[in-house]
């Protein structure tokens, strides 16, 4: 498998490289660390923090990066268009966030990105090195669950279960900042995350419950 | 997805450089570029990201006013302290776009050069959809499009910064060979034939800044028309701002959203708000200027409706009447 | 033989009672697997090729650049050359590769040559229509002196577009093969079925076929079969030797893998000037594609109307074929039936609220009670009498209120199934069944049936669903799921218990009838003292554990019961300067015979308000008259209600004795059916005219407003 993945990358990688060089020469850039980048070869992490090398295209084959993923640092191979959701799910098995639209709508894919609500299927991961990714599998687990989820479990605040990972994490950071929301806040809170079973009702209840966590 | 290099330079001038070899795309935040290149609109070979460069983050203050890294969230504009101070247009403008995932990963960049949300588009028959000479657009469903005939093109601009920043009188900074400063008005047009772009701004140019001039005491409001209350595209918007003195409009400015292909500026409503205090009749007059050369198509007369009222209640808004 | 009945209210130990759901923590934390999240080793991802236009025949397809792919392990052609394409987004080929992005690349790389051919996708327009089918003409009594003899008569054109299930979890499967036996990880609503579906087109015995689905992301109706994708995608894993997960895109799950058929409506109704129904009429038509459509059942719950003449037209689109959506063809009726009489109720002048409840005598006999209760605690929830003011009567400001109602009807008997109860000498419990959980709760009515029986609590047994290999249990669907696993695993239960107790009864010095297990102990009735721990008493059955076979044998049926009651009403607020509605309040008030679980059989009317205010105002599926495309195959156009936009809900279970004696009935379906009409009646009274179209739009509620001031001026 990787073998032929390998050469596939590099016949790609070609195809652009001859104008990459070409820049490389007239810019003045580091040429050697981007050969071998542009190979897919090198850790964009490295190049990206020489500074002067950060000038070079990297890819379009593999890529090795390191993210880091509910505390744990996590080396992966992606090529740069791989997304922080895909390479979640399909390369580090972690599955609680979800793909549905694929779009940046729905809200199912929500990480937080160094404490911040995002889309991770919009983020690519080469661009998510160096940030704190959490899931919803980093607030908590079954047997120890953040009181955010225990509150969506006491108040029924899911059915299918497919949207809940992601209105877990976009509520657990609505109420890091709002203990006690408004309306409004929870709008501007909740507003990028869909349900399709009709949980609502019971997610006001976590929001609104003065006795959650 | 096709696949892409990618490049993550820490300066502008690396940005620029790495443009320049071209079939190249800028990468900011990401929430509209990457649904283009999932959905195959635009397949660039190369992808350039600018979040690696300190300086197109920064928001700083100015002489020449509030100076904002392209890069800078939609969320750290709208937490910053002057923006809610003295420019409510641009912070109600911030507030529509109801998802904290795009408003921490969406740029102001990025917001006023995303691409047009128009169906026929999104679905690759380009900025004009025509076929067989024929306009896609006018023969099909156009409910979400264009009220205002500006030639071939129909899709609307989708920025939900720019009625706002081009009403605030706000100028972008983009740098290719060497920096130009332009209005932001002056960076939209309406495209006449197909591969033209509906921005004024070169493959190889990046934004650098937005530069937010004092508005020295005035008024300001956004309002939308929206189907849903959480994140959705505005089916109207207008974006007005006031210089009042002793209770009388002295002047004013109003921005039409998503009604046209470009922010459209409503110099008659503009007009028809000067001259006294900002009364009910006033505002709902200039909602009325505002829409006076509307000319839908056959499924959206209605927006004409929503353009003026958005006008109106932006008005009133900007001048302290709850709406 | 043994009799099987639920216990009296006064001696219920957990029914009734609101437990949370017992994979409320797993799906809170992520940890719960879902079918799509399966990642197993050496596993390759599979990408369908669609056709972009609405009708077309295929004139070539090339699929070697595909194939030459590195990281290609297998292509199949789905339509070859020749072959008709009816919708858009229409499967033609399809690949397995080492990655997603091979795959997408791979299928992206095939060449496929159309010849494009005509289309017709705006079924709106019945005139229009290419290939209308009119079905016979159907009359009851004698429509003409009917309309001779009522007084007051409306006439009144309605109508709601085809709309998406849309999913959150597509349809799709991982599909492995070891030998000749398959295993399909599936989101379903159908465990037990799929099997037979999977090995017919496959050609292996359906013996050779486990469907599994621990967890699955809403089905909602359109998840019954393996669909096409399915059967490829096991094909491809058999070609390539290695496991394949073929998901669909979201583009595909809404334009294809499920929607309702739109409906439409001329119907003229008449009353006498006192409010009596007396004659109906009305041509309806709609399309669920390629099919067409089936009548809708109309007029609904009014079934009684003396004076009936109705036509339904059959009109076949270039859409894909429509699938069950929750509780089919009654929420158009609903729509169609429910705003004919509020429109009739405002040309009288009458409260609608009146009108109902006059004619409720036309309504089913097993119902009317139920229904003049409902309307009667409705009422009283949205303080309807001192609210309520005559349609289209203006408050000052642009914004105006306004209320609504309707009311439904559903079925709900529990299906056939099976349920296999094991008692282990430790005590431990499990239950197996091949049923599913699709986030209705399932799971937790099975183990709160459990527990009720051995007088344990829920978290003290074992439920294991989701597995072909279970006790077969019907599809989940027409709400027949709570009564069919309810009943079985009550049977099975009971007849484990009696084996028990019966092993028991000699130590105790009684018979086994003389023994009840409550409270976490088998005692002699009566005599609390008399009694011994539940493990003490599993300790009797020796070292070879009981099992028995419950068996839920379909109508009749003794624990379970059909034909449910619910009266909904809406509050709303009308912008009439931006058309804009906004929900304040939904009221449902609901019957579902014996409530297990309060809480889970709220969540449930909830839902179904949710989604009912998710078509009422926002839902439609837009084809492109130009191409015959889907123009909104997304989820940002394609819209979902969101938090910010239901309003207040409350739910009113009907929960008393009388119904309670019933035996349970199904809820997943009968809340989504009033919505529709309870807003748009709403609507209606706070606007002073009807939006004859579902979803209310602003632009539909503007131009209903130009319509009625052109009228007037």
């Amino acid at each position: 498998m990787s073998d032929e993945h390998e050469s596939r990358s590099g016949d790609r990688a070609d195809a652009s490289s001859g104008l990459s060089r070409r820049s490389f020469l007239r810019g003045g850039a580091a040429g050697a660390l981007a050969t071998g980048a542009l190979l897919g070869t090198e850790p964009v992490r490295g190049a990206a923090q020489a500074g002067e090398t950060g000038a070079s295209f990297v890819g379009p084959g593999e890529v090795g990066i390191e993210l880091r993923v509910n505390g744990a640092a996590r080396q992966l191979r992606v090529e740069p268009r791989v997304t922080l959701l895909d390479a979640l799910r399909d390369r580090l098995d972690v599955t609680g966030p979800k793909k549905v639209c694929d779009r940046a709508t729905c809200g199912a894919c929500t990480v937080l990105e160094d404490g911040r609500p995002i889309y991770a299927c919009t983020r690519l991961a080469i661009e998510a090195e160096g940030r704190e990714i959490t899931t919803v599998e980093g607030l908590g687990n079954p047997d120890g669950l953040h009181p955010v989820q225990a509150a969506f479990v006491a108040h029924d605040a899911q059915q299918c279960g497919f949207c809940t990972p992601g209105f877990v994490v976009a509520a657990t950071a609505l109420l890091a900042e709002h203990p006690s929301p408004t309306h409004d806040q929870v709008v501007q809170a909740l507003g990028g995350n869909l349900c399709r079973c009709g949980t609502y009702a019971g997610i006001r209840r976590v929001v609104h419950d003065p006795g959650r966590g | 997805m096709d696949a892409f290099a990618y490049a993550r330079p820490r300066t502008v001038d690396e940005a620029v450089e790495l443009l320049t070899v071209g079939d190249a795309a800028v990468l900011a935040g990401g929430t509209d570029l990457l649904s283009l290149l999932k959905d195959g609109v635009e397949r660039p070979r190369r992808l350039v990201s600018l979040l690696a460069i300190p300086e197109l983050r920064r928001i700083e203050e100015a002489p020449q006013g509030l100076v904002i890294g392209a890069t800078a969230t939609l969320a750290e504009l709208r937490a910053h302290p002057r923006v809610v101070a003295e420019y409510p247009a641009l912070a109600q403008a911030i507030d529509g776009v109801r998802a904290p995932q795009i408003r921490n990963m969406g740029t102001v960049g990025g917001d006023l050069l995303q691409r047009p949300r128009c169906w026929y588009y999104r679905s690759g028959f380009g900025l004009l959809a025509m076929r067989d000479g024929e306009s896609m657009v006018v023969a099909g469903d156009n409910r979400y499009h264009a009220i205002f005939d500006d030639g071939p093109a129909h899709f609307v601009s989708a920025s939900s910064l720019a009625p706002a920043l081009v009403a605030l009188g706000a100028k972008v900074r983009l740098r290719a060979g060497g920096e130009r400063e332009v209005t932001l008005a002056s960076l939209y047009r309406a495209p006449r034939r197909d591969g033209e772009r509906e921005v004024d701004v070169e493959a190889n140019e990046v934004m650098t800044a937005v530069v937010l001039p004092p508005v020295h005491g005035a008024r300001s409001a956004t309002y939308e028309v929206r189907e849903r209350e959480s994140l959705d595209w505005p089916l109207a918007a207008a974006a007005v701002v006031l210089w009042l003195r002793g209770g009388n409009v002295r002047e004013a400015r109003v921005v039409l959203g998503h009604v046209a292909p470009t922010p459209r500026n409503a110099a008659e409503a503009a007009a028809a708000l000067v001259g006294g205090p900002l009364t009910e009749e006033r505002a709902a007059a200039a909602g009325a200027a505002a829409v006076a050369g509307a000319k839908p198509l056959r499924h959206n007369a209605y927006k004409v409706q929503l353009a003026s009222v958005a006008v109106k209640r932006a008005a009133l808004r900007a001048a302290g009447t709850e709406v | 033989m043994a009799d099987y009945s639920w216990p009296e209210p006064d001696s219920q130990g957990v029914l009734r009672k609101s437990y949370h759901r017992l994979d409320g923590a797993v799906k809170a934390s992520g940890a719960a697997k879902y079918s799509s999240d399966e990642n197993l080793p050496g596993m390759l991802h599979a990408r369908v090729l669609t056709c972009p236009h609405a009708h077309a025949r295929i004139e070539r397809i090339d699929v070697e650049p595909a194939r030459r792919m590195p990281g290609v392990r297998a292509v199949r052609v789905i339509q070859d050359a020749g072959s008709e394409v009816q919708w858009a987004l229409d499967e033609i080929a399809v690949v397995a590769a080492d990655t997603d992005e091979i795959a997408r690349d791979a299928a992206r790389a095939i060449v496929v040559e159309y010849q494009v051919l005509p289309h017709f996708v705006t079924e709106e327009d019945l005139a229009a229509a290419p290939d209308a089918k009119p079905g016979a003409e159907e009359t009851v009594g004698d429509p003409d002196a009917g309309f001779a003899q009522a007084e007051v008569a409306i006439e009144t054109r309605l109508g709601m577009p085809q709309i998406a299930h849309m999913c959150l979890e597509p349809h799709g499967q991982v599909a492995v093969w070891e030998g000749s036996e398959l295993t399909v990880h599936i989101s379903t609503q159908a465990v037990s079925t799929i099997p037979f579906q999977l090995a017919e087109p496959l050609g292996v015995p359906a013996s050779s076929v486990r469907a599994l689905c621990e967890y699955m992301g809403g089905g909602f109706g359109s998840k019954f079969g393996p669909e096409r994708w399915g059967v490829e995608g096991a094909r491809l894993a058999k070609d390539a030797g290695r496991p394949v997960k073929l998901f669909l895109e979201r583009d595909q799950e809404v334009a294809v893998a499920g929607s309702r058929p739109s409906s439409f409506a001329k119907v003229r109704v008449g009353a006498t000037s006192d409010g009596k129904l007396v004659a109906w009429e009305s041509e309806s038509w709609g399309s669920g594609g390629v099919p067409g459509t089936s009548a809708i059942p109309i007029p609904y719950v009014f079934t009684g109307i003396p004076h009936q003449r109705k036509k339904h037209v059959s009109v076949p689109t270039h859409m894909v074929g429509a699938r069950a959506w929750r509780a089919p063809n009654h929420p158009q009726a609903a729509f169609v039936t429910m705003s004919a009489l509020d429109d009739l109720a405002a040309r009288l002048g009458m409260d609608p609220l009146e009108l109902f409840r006059k004619n409720l005598d036309l309504a089913p006999e097993s119902l009317r009670e139920t229904y003049a209760e409902e309307l009667e605690i409705a009422a009283e929830l949205m303080r309807w009498k001192e609210r309520w003011r005559p349609r289209g009567e203006r408050q000052p400001g642009p914004v105006q209120r306004g209320l609504g109602l309707s009311i439904h009807t559903w079925g709900g008997r529990g299906h056939r199934s099976a349920c296999e109860v094991t008692v282990q000498p430790d005590g431990s419990i499990e239950a197996k069944i091949g049923t599913q959980d699709l986030g209705t709760g399932t799971r937790t009515v099975i183990a709160m049936v459990l527990a009720e029986t051995f007088g344990l609590e829920p978290h003290q047994v074992k439920v294991s669903v989701g597995d072909s290999r279970y006790p077969q249990s019907g599809p989940s669907g027409g709400s027949t799921t709570v009564g069919g696993v309810s009943a079985a695993t009550r049977r099975g239960a009971q007849d484990a218990l009696r084996e028990v107790l019966a092993k028991v009864a000699p130590e105790l010095g009684v018979t086994a009838d003389q023994l009840e297990a409550v409270g976490g102990r088998v005692r002699v009735v009566g005599q609390a003292s008399r009694s011994l721990s539940w493990r003490e008493a599993a300790a009797k059955i020796g070292v070879v554990p009981i099992t028995a076979n419950g068996r839920n044998p379909g109508p009749p049926a003794d624990l379970t019961n059909s034909g449910v009651g619910g009266v909904q009403m809406a509050d709303v607020s009308v912008d009439l300067e931006t058309g804009v509605v906004k929900i304040n309040r939904l009221v449902a008030v609901q019957d579902c015979g014996l409530v297990i679980n309060h809480k889970l059989a709220e969540s449930q009317v909830f839902g179904g308000m949710i989604m009912g205010i998710g078509y009422a105002l926002y839902e439609e599926l837009v084809a492109d008259p130009v191409t015959g495309r889907p123009l909104n195959a997304n989820m940002e156009l394609y819209k979902l209600a969101s938090i910010a936009d239901v309003g207040e809900l409350q739910v009113h279970l009907m929960d008393t004795p009388r119904h309670q004696a019933r035996g349970v009935i199904g809820i997943g379906e009968p809340p989504v059916i009033s919505p529709g009409a309870a807003i748009s009646n709403a609507v209606a009274n706070a606007i002073g005219v009807r939006v004859p179209y579902l979803p209310i739009t602003p632009r539909r509620v503007l131009d209903a407003l130009a319509a009625s001031s052109g009228k007037a001026s």
